[in-house]
């Protein structure tokens, strides 16, 4: 362990491997890290083969997540983060679906999945295949809605007390005592970088600006 | 369940069957050895552990929605809530994982200060871990001692961020402020006499039999079972898989220093003790390195479109003074991407998957606790154990509700 190299491994060609599995759409490098983009039905044989080839070795899977994107046709992100101890990298695998459509459950690869899937569940909707134990797992029992979605409002739809009078927790719709503040700092003026008729003096802003980063 | 007890009678072999109940107990929510609020249902033949079923999400807050709806500054205290026995490490992820995002280079001095912070960090956390450890399987002492030093070392976290707990030290572009004068002699002054006091603890622990009694060969995990569960951390090296981040994947300056990664061999409740133990003697060599090579210097970025300028200079120069105001009300824009953060947070790989629109707010902020994933594995570790043992599996695997639960 003590030689190992301190800065992370060349990305490049675990890009073009991980291009060549069919059923992969598009592979980049993102900030340093390879993203591969995959069809949500080829999620399994893919999971399998990035596990158990020896040129990607991912014997973990670190996270799942899932992103909602309302504008979108297929609205939800499935993100897995992978890691490889022996090679020492790192994959990421991104899926979409809709509300509808189920993503194939890869508990049968890592068992750790199926806490990560029942997550998404719980806070997207996002249904898994092949999944037996999709229980709720964050949200009170009882919870009704998928609160990490982004048409769920912040304060949720029911709020919970205990009831001296009747000596029982009870539901009731919320009330705010002070309504919700959603600032907006988009300001139309922000895309504005240059005033018209001060071209110089935005070139010479750019330049510098070139010249302070490297 | 029946079982069949044969007699062995001098002239005739009798058969008689007795009935052993099979039921289910609910373990918590509040039982003091639930590590908070874990609620474990286990189902049981006899004194056998069967099944377990964690229930969790009791102390669940919605803490990823509500930093969707606050700025990139206002999202960092968030972090040290979620697991609050190591606060400061968790708010490093999500400063790297904004860093990354918004091309910000962090001056040397606050990368330093943040290797200092992260072994402080552990140590608190190894601390508490394996003292209440010791307390769910009946040994007081070590709790007792071990409190007195974590409060010394909460004495540090308050004089660098005037919080003894939640810190919100960390910020993206290096640290809060600078160390305070004095601080650095009395860490040193502490690294010296700190292995002194884990000698005492093992002293009472590592060789204790009723202690090795409850921890040898219980809750057992090979390598590669811990691989598929998603182990990390000083669980995942007591299985024996030589994996640290802070060796592999540096980050701060923990390629500048040296300092060994203990790994068990065994996997079991016992080894993933002595992997803590160990690891607080290295953290207390890292933290004298870092006090040896550190040298003054800025603490954060100079750039006052992610730090604010200094009271001094707001009071004479407007440009500042808007500075300030901007960073405060409206924070700062960060460009569009996604990127996944990790650090070797005391429990093992805590990271943030950050997803960043371009506006001035997260757009998605996964967490990706590191107890989420060995919770989940108590089942597969406790089944075929005594009802005691579970509470010792639950106790060797570092578990904090306010991470887990979010």
């Amino acid at each position: 362990m003590a030689e190992q190299p301190s800065e992370s491994l060349p990305a490049v060609p675990l890009v073009e491997q991980v291009g060549g599995i069919p059923g992969v759409l598009a592979v980049a490098v993102e900030f340093g890290q390879v993203v591969a983009r995959a069809r949500t039905d080829a999620v399994v044989p893919i999971m399998q083969t990035l596990r158990d080839d020896p040129r990607f070795a991912f014997e973990q899977m670190m996270d799942l997540c899932g992103v909602d994107w309302p504008e979108r046709p297929e609205r939800f992100e499935v993100v897995y983060n992978l890691l490889s101890v022996s090679l020492n990298q790192r994959l990421r695998v991104i899926v979409t679906t809709d509300g509808a459509t189920p993503v194939p459950s890869v508990c049968t690869i890592w068992p750790v999945a199926t806490w990560w899937e029942r997550e998404a569940w719980d806070l997207y909707g996002i249904v898994f295949s092949g999944q037996s134990d999709l229980r709720r797992i964050l949200t009170d029992y009882g919870f009704e809605g998928h609160p990490l979605r982004k048409d769920f409002p912040l304060s949720g739809y029911v709020q919970v007390r205990y009831d001296e009078e009747r000596k029982q927790v009870v539901n009731e719709p919320v009330t705010l005592t002070q309504d919700f503040r959603n600032f907006d700092f988009l300001s139309p003026w922000e895309a504005i970088t240059s005033l018209p008729g001060d071209e110089k003096a935005h070139a010479a802003r750019l330049a510098a600006q070139k010249e302070a980063k490297p | 369940m029946t079982e069949t007890v044969i007699a062995h009678d001098a002239s005739a072999v009798t058969t008689k069957t007795v009935e052993i109940d099979s039921h289910a107990i609910n373990f918590g929510p509040q039982h003091p050895a639930a590590h908070g609020v874990l609620r474990l249902i286990l189902e049981m033949d006899g004194e056998v552990v069967e099944r377990a079923d964690p229930h969790i999400g009791l102390l669940h807050r919605g803490t990823e929605k509500l930093i969707e709806y606050k700025s990139y500054l206002q999202a960092n205290p968030y972090f040290d809530r979620l697991d609050y026995v190591s606060p400061m490490a968790q708010e490093h992820a999500y400063v790297l994982a904004v860093e990354r995002l918004a091309g910000i280079e962090v001056p040397e001095r606050a990368l330093w200060i943040r290797t200092l912070f992260d072994e402080i960090t552990r140590v608190l956390n190894h601390l508490l871990n394996v003292t209440t450890y010791a307390l769910d399987v009946g040994a007081i002492t070590p709790s007792l001692w071990g409190f007195e030093e974590r409060e010394k070392l909460m004495e540090f976290y308050e004089a660098a961020s005037g919080a003894r707990l939640h810190a919100n030290y960390y910020r993206p572009g290096g640290v809060n402020r600078d160390l305070p004068a004095g601080l650095a002699e009395r860490i040193a002054e502490w690294a010296e006499t700190f292995p002194k006091f884990i000698d005492e603890i093992e002293e009472l622990l590592t060789g204790n039999r009723i202690w090795k009694q409850r921890t040898v060969d219980i809750g057992v995990m090979s390598a590669e079972q811990a691989l598929a569960w998603g182990f990390a951390g000083p669980c995942l090296r007591a299985s024996g898989v030589p994996w640290d981040l802070r060796r592999s994947q540096p980050y701060a300056m923990y390629d500048r220093v040296t300092f060994q990664v203990p790994v068990g061999r065994n996997g079991d409740c016992y080894d993933r003790y002595l992997v803590r133990v160990a690891e607080m003697r290295e953290s207390t060599r890292i933290i004298k390195q870092c006090l040896e090579q550190m040298k003054p210097g800025p603490v954060k970025v100079l750039d006052h479109k992610f730090s604010p300028p200094s009271r001094a200079e707001m009071k004479r120069s407007m440009e500042a003074l808007i500075h300030h105001f901007k960073l405060f009300t409206e924070g700062f824009h960060v460009p569009p991407g996604a990127t996944y953060a990790a650090v070797e947070s005391p429990k093992g790989e805590f990271a943030v998957y950050l997803v960043a629109d371009g506006t001035n707010r997260p757009y998605r902020c996964k967490i990706r606790p590191t107890g989420f994933a060995h919770l989940q594995a108590v089942d597969v570790m406790s089944r075929r154990h005594m009802l005691a043992d579970a509470v010792a599996i639950i106790g060797s695997l570092d578990i904090v509700f306010g991470e887990i639960d979010r």
